[in-house]
Protein backbone atom coordinates (compact mmCIF):
# COMPACT_ATOMS: atom_id res chain seq x y z
CA UNK A 1 0.00 0.00 0.00
CA UNK A 2 1.07 3.76 -0.72
CA UNK A 3 1.85 6.22 2.36
CA UNK A 4 2.06 3.36 4.38
CA UNK A 5 3.60 3.56 8.10
CA UNK A 6 3.75 1.68 11.46
CA UNK A 7 1.56 2.72 13.64
CA UNK A 8 1.83 0.38 17.01
CA UNK A 9 -2.05 1.57 18.03
CA UNK A 10 -3.52 0.45 15.06
CA UNK A 11 -1.03 -2.86 15.01
CA UNK A 12 -1.93 -4.25 18.47
CA UNK A 13 -5.83 -3.25 18.11
CA UNK A 14 -5.88 -5.19 15.03
CA UNK A 15 -3.95 -7.87 16.17
CA UNK A 16 -6.46 -8.82 19.06
CA UNK A 17 -9.67 -8.28 17.25
CA UNK A 18 -8.86 -10.44 14.34
CA UNK A 19 -9.20 -13.67 16.24
CA UNK A 20 -12.22 -12.40 17.65
CA UNK A 21 -14.05 -11.40 14.62
CA UNK A 22 -12.92 -14.76 12.55
CA UNK A 23 -14.49 -16.97 15.68
CA UNK A 24 -17.62 -14.54 15.16
CA UNK A 25 -17.69 -15.44 11.37
CA UNK A 26 -17.28 -19.60 12.14
CA UNK A 27 -20.46 -18.94 14.36
CA UNK A 28 -22.68 -16.84 12.26
CA UNK A 29 -21.52 -20.13 9.65
CA UNK A 30 -21.87 -23.11 11.78
CA UNK A 31 -24.67 -21.73 13.50
CA UNK A 32 -26.68 -20.73 10.87
CA UNK A 33 -29.40 -23.63 11.35
CA UNK A 34 -30.69 -21.94 14.98
CA UNK A 35 -30.30 -18.43 14.43
CA UNK A 36 -29.39 -15.77 11.42
CA UNK A 37 -26.92 -16.35 9.84
CA UNK A 38 -25.25 -18.79 7.27
CA UNK A 39 -22.69 -18.86 4.36
CA UNK A 40 -23.19 -15.89 2.98
CA UNK A 41 -22.61 -13.76 6.35
CA UNK A 42 -19.97 -16.10 7.89
CA UNK A 43 -18.43 -15.83 4.94
CA UNK A 44 -18.51 -11.91 4.35
CA UNK A 45 -17.45 -11.71 8.01
CA UNK A 46 -14.24 -14.14 7.44
CA UNK A 47 -13.20 -11.85 4.35
CA UNK A 48 -13.64 -8.76 6.45
CA UNK A 49 -11.33 -9.79 9.23
CA UNK A 50 -8.74 -10.92 6.18
CA UNK A 51 -9.09 -7.51 4.92
CA UNK A 52 -8.63 -5.95 8.23
CA UNK A 53 -5.18 -7.68 8.45
CA UNK A 54 -4.26 -6.04 5.29
CA UNK A 55 -5.27 -2.94 6.06
CA UNK A 56 -3.47 -2.86 9.26
CA UNK A 57 -0.48 -5.10 9.21
CA UNK A 58 2.72 -4.64 7.01
CA UNK A 59 5.06 -7.01 5.17
CA UNK A 60 4.66 -10.97 5.50
CA UNK A 61 1.55 -10.83 8.28
CA UNK A 62 -0.67 -8.98 6.19
CA UNK A 63 -0.76 -11.94 3.76
CA UNK A 64 -1.46 -14.46 6.10
CA UNK A 65 -4.13 -15.54 3.39
CA UNK A 66 -2.16 -15.18 0.66
CA UNK A 67 -3.92 -14.32 -2.95
CA UNK A 68 -2.56 -17.40 -4.29
CA UNK A 69 -4.92 -19.02 -1.75
CA UNK A 70 -8.01 -17.38 -2.47
CA UNK A 71 -7.90 -17.60 -5.72
CA UNK A 72 -7.69 -21.29 -5.43
CA UNK A 73 -10.25 -21.18 -2.26
CA UNK A 74 -13.18 -19.95 -4.72
CA UNK A 75 -13.32 -22.64 -7.50
CA UNK A 76 -12.92 -25.10 -4.15
CA UNK A 77 -15.95 -23.75 -1.96
CA UNK A 78 -18.17 -23.95 -5.36
CA UNK A 79 -16.59 -27.38 -5.70
CA UNK A 80 -18.13 -28.67 -2.21
CA UNK A 81 -21.87 -26.85 -3.02
CA UNK A 82 -21.84 -28.77 -6.32
CA UNK A 83 -20.14 -32.03 -5.00
CA UNK A 84 -22.89 -32.85 -2.37
CA UNK A 85 -25.04 -32.40 -4.68
CA UNK A 86 -24.23 -34.75 -7.08
CA UNK A 87 -23.06 -37.56 -3.86
CA UNK A 88 -27.04 -37.18 -3.63
CA UNK A 89 -27.54 -37.74 -7.19
CA UNK A 90 -25.08 -40.89 -7.50
CA UNK A 91 -26.34 -42.10 -3.91
CA UNK A 92 -29.90 -42.46 -5.73
CA UNK A 93 -31.23 -39.30 -4.86
CA UNK A 94 -32.34 -36.18 -7.16
CA UNK A 95 -29.20 -33.71 -7.39
CA UNK A 96 -29.30 -31.41 -3.95
CA UNK A 97 -31.45 -33.99 -2.50
CA UNK A 98 -29.48 -34.45 1.03
CA UNK A 99 -31.53 -36.83 2.33
CA UNK A 100 -29.81 -39.50 -0.08
CA UNK A 101 -26.42 -38.48 0.83
CA UNK A 102 -24.20 -41.54 1.84
CA UNK A 103 -23.35 -41.19 5.37
CA UNK A 104 -23.85 -44.06 7.54
CA UNK A 105 -25.21 -43.71 10.62
CA UNK A 106 -27.51 -40.96 9.70
CA UNK A 107 -31.58 -41.09 8.99
CA UNK A 108 -33.35 -38.91 6.87
CA UNK A 109 -33.68 -35.86 8.54
CA UNK A 110 -30.47 -35.68 10.44
CA UNK A 111 -28.97 -36.20 6.62
CA UNK A 112 -30.90 -32.88 5.16
CA UNK A 113 -29.28 -31.01 8.34
CA UNK A 114 -25.73 -32.58 7.67
CA UNK A 115 -26.30 -31.27 4.00
CA UNK A 116 -27.24 -28.10 4.74
CA UNK A 117 -24.34 -27.57 6.63
CA UNK A 118 -21.55 -28.87 4.46
CA UNK A 119 -23.84 -26.45 1.84
CA UNK A 120 -23.40 -23.71 3.79
CA UNK A 121 -19.36 -24.13 4.58
CA UNK A 122 -19.16 -24.43 0.68
CA UNK A 123 -20.66 -21.24 0.32
CA UNK A 124 -18.79 -19.62 2.90
CA UNK A 125 -15.45 -20.76 1.72
CA UNK A 126 -16.51 -18.98 -1.86
CA UNK A 127 -17.57 -16.09 -1.15
CA UNK A 128 -14.50 -15.37 1.53
CA UNK A 129 -12.17 -16.18 -1.35
CA UNK A 130 -14.35 -14.31 -3.98
CA UNK A 131 -14.43 -11.46 -1.41
CA UNK A 132 -10.93 -11.16 -0.72
CA UNK A 133 -9.45 -11.70 -4.26
CA UNK A 134 -11.54 -8.83 -5.41
CA UNK A 135 -10.23 -6.55 -3.06
CA UNK A 136 -6.82 -7.99 -3.98
CA UNK A 137 -7.04 -7.08 -7.69
CA UNK A 138 -8.36 -3.86 -6.55
CA UNK A 139 -5.46 -3.03 -4.24
CA UNK A 140 -2.88 -4.49 -5.94
CA UNK A 141 -1.38 -1.29 -8.58
CA UNK A 142 -0.90 0.67 -5.24
CA UNK A 143 1.91 -1.54 -3.71
CA UNK B 1 -40.06 14.61 -26.55
CA UNK B 2 -39.14 15.13 -23.38
CA UNK B 3 -42.46 16.17 -22.98
CA UNK B 4 -43.81 13.09 -24.76
CA UNK B 5 -41.82 10.79 -22.17
CA UNK B 6 -43.06 12.93 -18.80
CA UNK B 7 -46.81 12.20 -20.35
CA UNK B 8 -46.19 8.38 -20.59
CA UNK B 9 -44.15 7.77 -17.02
CA UNK B 10 -47.02 9.87 -15.57
CA UNK B 11 -49.60 7.75 -16.86
CA UNK B 12 -47.47 4.50 -16.07
CA UNK B 13 -47.41 5.95 -12.86
CA UNK B 14 -51.06 6.94 -12.65
CA UNK B 15 -51.66 2.84 -14.00
CA UNK B 16 -49.84 1.73 -11.19
CA UNK B 17 -51.49 4.04 -8.09
CA UNK B 18 -54.91 2.53 -9.96
CA UNK B 19 -53.59 -1.13 -9.75
CA UNK B 20 -51.87 -0.93 -6.00
CA UNK B 21 -55.49 -0.98 -4.48
CA UNK B 22 -56.04 -4.56 -5.67
CA UNK B 23 -53.27 -5.98 -4.06
CA UNK B 24 -52.99 -7.80 -0.85
CA UNK B 25 -52.40 -6.07 2.37
CA UNK B 26 -48.60 -6.24 3.45
CA UNK B 27 -48.40 -9.28 5.67
CA UNK B 28 -52.17 -10.74 5.17
CA UNK B 29 -52.14 -14.54 5.77
CA UNK B 30 -54.38 -14.57 3.25
CA UNK B 31 -52.91 -13.19 0.34
CA UNK B 32 -52.43 -15.82 -2.18
CA UNK B 33 -48.38 -15.65 -2.22
CA UNK B 34 -48.65 -17.11 1.28
CA UNK B 35 -51.29 -20.29 0.76
CA UNK B 36 -49.18 -22.10 -1.64
CA UNK B 37 -45.88 -23.57 -0.03
CA UNK B 38 -45.23 -21.18 2.45
CA UNK B 39 -47.62 -23.26 5.34
CA UNK B 40 -46.15 -26.35 4.18
CA UNK B 41 -42.45 -25.17 5.05
CA UNK B 42 -43.07 -23.72 8.55
CA UNK B 43 -45.06 -26.65 9.54
CA UNK B 44 -43.09 -29.45 8.40
CA UNK B 45 -39.54 -27.84 8.02
CA UNK B 46 -38.21 -28.98 11.53
CA UNK B 47 -39.39 -32.36 10.85
CA UNK B 48 -38.07 -32.67 7.79
CA UNK B 49 -35.02 -31.20 8.12
CA UNK B 50 -33.84 -31.12 12.12
CA UNK B 51 -33.41 -27.36 11.28
CA UNK B 52 -35.51 -24.79 13.63
CA UNK B 53 -33.86 -21.78 11.62
CA UNK B 54 -37.17 -22.13 8.71
CA UNK B 55 -34.99 -19.33 6.60
CA UNK B 56 -31.85 -21.84 6.53
CA UNK B 57 -34.25 -24.57 5.52
CA UNK B 58 -35.62 -23.03 3.12
CA UNK B 59 -32.66 -21.35 1.27
CA UNK B 60 -30.37 -24.72 1.43
CA UNK B 61 -32.65 -27.37 0.88
CA UNK B 62 -35.96 -26.81 -0.67
CA UNK B 63 -34.11 -24.22 -2.74
CA UNK B 64 -30.62 -25.45 -3.08
CA UNK B 65 -30.75 -24.69 -7.01
CA UNK B 66 -31.44 -21.05 -6.18
CA UNK B 67 -28.60 -20.79 -3.73
CA UNK B 68 -26.36 -22.43 -5.90
CA UNK B 69 -27.10 -20.00 -8.38
CA UNK B 70 -26.53 -17.55 -6.03
CA UNK B 71 -23.12 -18.91 -5.50
CA UNK B 72 -21.83 -19.31 -9.32
CA UNK B 73 -23.00 -15.72 -9.60
CA UNK B 74 -20.96 -14.23 -6.51
CA UNK B 75 -17.89 -16.82 -8.05
CA UNK B 76 -18.16 -15.51 -11.49
CA UNK B 77 -17.77 -11.99 -10.40
CA UNK B 78 -14.78 -12.55 -8.87
CA UNK B 79 -14.38 -14.51 -11.68
CA UNK B 80 -15.25 -10.94 -13.96
CA UNK B 81 -13.19 -8.89 -11.05
CA UNK B 82 -9.63 -10.75 -12.00
CA UNK B 83 -9.88 -10.89 -15.27
CA UNK B 84 -10.04 -6.85 -15.62
CA UNK B 85 -8.44 -5.80 -12.63
CA UNK B 86 -5.24 -7.97 -12.49
CA UNK B 87 -2.09 -6.20 -13.57
CA UNK B 88 2.09 -7.20 -14.19
CA UNK B 89 0.92 -10.52 -15.43
CA UNK B 90 3.82 -11.91 -17.92
CA UNK B 91 0.96 -13.22 -20.38
CA UNK B 92 -1.40 -10.55 -19.86
CA UNK B 93 -2.77 -8.62 -23.35
CA UNK B 94 -1.21 -5.21 -22.64
CA UNK B 95 2.11 -6.29 -22.45
CA UNK B 96 1.77 -8.62 -25.25
CA UNK B 97 0.72 -5.62 -27.46
CA UNK B 98 4.01 -3.80 -26.56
Amino acid sequence: MKDQYENVVVEVICRILVPFVQIFAFYVILHGHYSPGGGFQGGTILAASAILLRLSLTGKEARKFSSRFANSLGPFGLLIYGGVGLLALIAGGMYLDYAHLPFPFLLGPYLRHLGILLVEIGVALGVFATLLSIFDRLSEGSE
Amino acid sequence: MKWLALLVVCLFGALVFYAQGDLPSYGDPSAPANLHVSPYYIQHSLEETETPNVVTAVLADYRGYDTLGETVVIFTAGLACFLLLRRGCEGSIRKRRR
